[in-house]
């Protein structure tokens, strides 16, 4: 169980957050629900379930942004194309039972279901800075455990170079999978030593719970040093290949959308600027802050990218 | 229609115009259970842009409207819909401006020069300010004929606008092909018009030529 008197990072709540969700809930509790800007009822608030974690390193101290940012501003096409689309259009999905695929150069391929997935691994607590190729960002606390330590247990061969990431697809429960917006279903890819590298994170839960759905529950990657596209949710299959798999934004518009999609301050997307993001949260009046190589995190991984031009390979 | 129910319906039009303002500003404040969401310059942005298009589409509604259905008196809301147009396009650019780019006026430049989409926009923007200058009925009897020709840059207004929006869309254009696709119908419109017009003007000369021949 849980001991109750341990603080987590995040319960060192910022008077703006606080404020901020006062707002929000004062906003809630008056919602008549007209037109686009009308604000969200209070579901957001509905917790899940919570989760036994521990601290993990890596975590930022900046402060972290609110359950409500989290929950209902964020991009999950699968639920509809608008910010809030995946917080109004996911709340009847149903993440269990789930099962993962796992294929490819590896010695232990099979079908996992999310139990024998997370059941051995310790929950961590880590504060990352996230960043959305749209040039918004966040602080999240995610729940979840290092990535490599899955994939170790499936024993990938040296043939394995790259991971591939597969989303569930099922337009049935997935209303955003009816329109052929994206090739679906989406996919992601990794190379070995990113996906292995222990900042990579399999995320369950934020904030101390459960993930709600609208985030890409039950399982998702999270990457902190690369554009929040590369974060694949509601993961089915995992298998090590030998190539670089197809992603699913690089197929979209591959001028736009790379494979390595590494935050990078210096190489704009073609129709926006990089060079600065707009912190969710920070309010109407707020600067915009200037963005970090690899979002800050270019002490743990540069070194990856090393003789890679990354102009090139953005 | 009369001219004291113009005047009434002037003034709930105009009313009505300054609603989607009103409730952006309420949403600001978090009024009435309205918000902006949890990114509010880029949602006052967006809104302010789109209702902008959305003005400069009933302004271009005016004329087809009119003549399908006879009812002239809706020229008379042409110029109010029109400079409705410019102030929330014109409050979007300032929004920009002010909230997103806090005046800094070598950002806000270097935007313009190096974003596509952001050229076009800044040009719509500077177009219409000529026709907002313009719009008075003094300026309108000053210019003469020249007055027509210079208003028919908001044919190249709209389309920059409806551009500029389009090409800012990440990937989900549907929205934005609406917003074409109305523009499509209305400047189609003109198109028919004017072709079905040249082409009467041009058989007109000719069955006079035929009537004037005939008795002889």
């Amino acid at each position: 169980m849980k001991s109750d008197n341990r603080i987590h990072p995040w319960e060192i709540t910022s008077e703006r957050n606080y404020l901020n969700r006062r707002q929000f809930i004062q906003a809630a509790g008056l919602a008549v629900g007209a037109g686009a800007a009308a604000a969200l009822p209070g579901r957001a608030l509905a917790a899940t379930r919570e989760l036994d974690t521990v601290p993990g390193p890596y975590s930022t101290d900046e402060a972290p942004n609110s359950w409500e940012d989290i929950t209902t501003y964020n991009n999950f096409y699968e639920f509809g194309t608008g910010k809030e689309d995946p917080y109004r259009n996911a709340q009847e999905f149903q993440s269990r039972p789930w099962s993962v695929k796992v294929s490819g150069e590896c010695e232990k391929p099979g079908i996992y279901n999310y139990e024998d997935i997370v059941g051995p691994h310790t929950l961590e607590d880590r504060v990352y800075r996230h960043r959305c190729v749209e040039a918004w960002s966040m602080v999240v606390p995610w729940v979840g455990f290092p990535l490599g330590d899955l994939l170790q247990r499936f024993e990938p061969n040296s043939d394995a170079r790259y991971v591939r990431f597969k989303t569930l697809y099922d337009p049935q429960r997935m209303p955003g999978q009816r329109r052929a917006v994206l090739r679906w279903p989406y996919v992601e890819g990794l190379t070995i030593a990113e996906a292995m590298h222990p900042l990579t994170l399999m995320v369950v839960g934020v904030y101390g719970k459960e993930l709600p759905n609208q985030n890409g529950a039950p399982l998702r990657l999270v990457i902190p040093w690369k554009y929040g596209f590369k974060g694949i949710k509601s993961i089915v299959e995992i298998e090590f290949t030998r190539g670089q798999p197809d992603t699913s934004w690089e197929m979209a518009a591959p001028r736009e959308y790379g494979f390595f999609a590494n935050v990078n301050p210096e190489v704009d997307h073609p129709r926006w600027s990089q060079a600065r993001e707009r912190r969710i949260g920070a309010g109407l009046f707020a600067e915009k802050q200037p963005t970090l190589m690899f979002n800050g995190y270019a002490e743990q991984v540069a070194s990856l990218y090393s003789g890679l031009d990354l102009r090139k390979n953005y | 229609m009369a001219a004291p129910s113009i005047r009434l319906l002037k003034v709930v039009v105009f009313g009505l115009c300054l609603v989607p303002l009103a409730m952006l500003v309420l949403a600001v404040f978090g009024v009435g259970g309205l918000s902006l969401g949890a990114n509010p310059i880029e949602e006052l942005i967006h809104q302010l842009g789109k209702w902008g298009l959305k003005f400069l589409l009933m302004t271009l509604a005016v004329t087809p409207l009119r003549k399908l259905t006879g009812w002239n008196w809706l020229i008379r809301f042409r110029r109010m819909l029109g400079l409705f147009a410019f102030v929330y396009v014109l409050l979007h650019f300032l929004v920009y401006a002010g909230l997103d780019q806090r005046f800094e006026l070598t950002a806000i430049i270097e935007d313009i020069a190096e974003r596509p989409y952001i050229t076009i926009g800044m040009s719509a923007l500077l177009l219409l300010l000529p026709l907002a200058v313009t719009s008075t009925k003094g300026m309108m009897r000053r210019l003469g004929k020249r007055w027509q020709k210079l208003h028919r840059l908001v044919y190249v207004i709209a389309i920059l606008g409806v551009w500029h929006f389009y090409w800012q869309v990440k990937l989900d254009t549907l929205e934005a092909l609406i917003y074409v696709s109305i523009l499509a119908v209305l400047l189609g419109y003109r198109l028919l018009d004017w072709w079905r017009r040249k082409r009467w003007k041009a058989a007109g000369p000719r069955s006079n030529h035929d009537r004037i021949a005939h008795p002889r």
